[in-house]
């Protein structure tokens, strides 16, 4: 069963490069933005397989932890994009 | 033009309530599993970086009416006099003592002076950050 889960771990590397070749390579800031954000669910798969690899349960809470974080980012990133402000200061009232 | 950013507010409103539970999670198993007050400390700051993102800077000011200055004094305070109070016992600075209780609604509980210091790197963490992010967004 572990060769099942290392193939699986190759696989996701894999697929992790040709996103950072997308990184590399996008015409547009928003093309990277997306390829970035597949990074963190590629991150996330990787730990996870890391974490049945080594047989300890220790690595779960670094999934969420990035889930969150790369949500975050890409959030304040595509605002960034839209409005060129990340946080509004709001209307004096 | 006027922006309508309904999706992004509403999903704001909900996951704020997901990452904080899951800041606090991370901050009361810091001493049997991975985590502490650090990790749980910048986990509260990215919920409320993403209120932030969503809602802007004075309608957080609102919501949260703290002085996040004294929020990182009280941290500081509270872990210094976490290593300060074991001198009235007659050990050395910084020992730290526990004890098990027996609690009304978590049954026989261990409770360790090590939370009281965690509780103070945890309101550090949160004072200095979001000091940090209001200042460079309040900027023009």
């Amino acid at each position: 069963m572990n060769t099942f889960y290392s193939v699986c771990l190759v696989l996701v590397i894999l697929s992790m490069l040709g996103l950072l070749y997308r990184v590399w390579k996008g015409p547009s800031t928003p093309d990277r933005l997306i390829a970035l954000d597949a990074i963190g669910v590629m991150l996330i798969s990787a730990i996870a397989l890391i974490s049945i690899l080594f047989d300890t349960p220790f690595y779960i809470d670094a999934i969420l932890l990035i889930a969150i974080m790369s949500f975050i980012g890409t959030v304040s990133f595509s605002k960034f994009i839209e409005r060129g402000e990340i946080i509004e200061r709001g209307s004096d009232r | 033009m006027k922006t309508n950013d309904v999706i992004l507010q509403t999903t704001a409103k909900v996951v704020f309530f997901i990452i904080f539970l899951f800041s606090i999670h991370i901050f009361f198993t810091g001493h049997y599993a991975p985590g502490g007050g650090f990790v749980g400390g910048l986990l509260t700051t990215g919920a409320i970086v993403l209120l932030l993102l969503a809602f802007d800077l004075r309608t957080i000011q609102q919501i949260l009416p703290f002085n996040f200055t004294i929020v990182t004094a009280i941290g500081l305070l509270l872990a210094l006099g976490t290593a300060a109070g074991s001198i009235a016992f007659n050990v050395p600075f910084f020992t730290h003592a526990f004890d098990d209780f027996t609690l009304p609604l978590f049954g026989t509980t261990s409770l360790h002076t090590a939370m009281l210091f965690d509780s103070g790197v945890y309101l550090v963490v949160v004072g200095s950050a979001i000091t940090i992010i209001q200042s460079i967004g309040g900027d023009d």
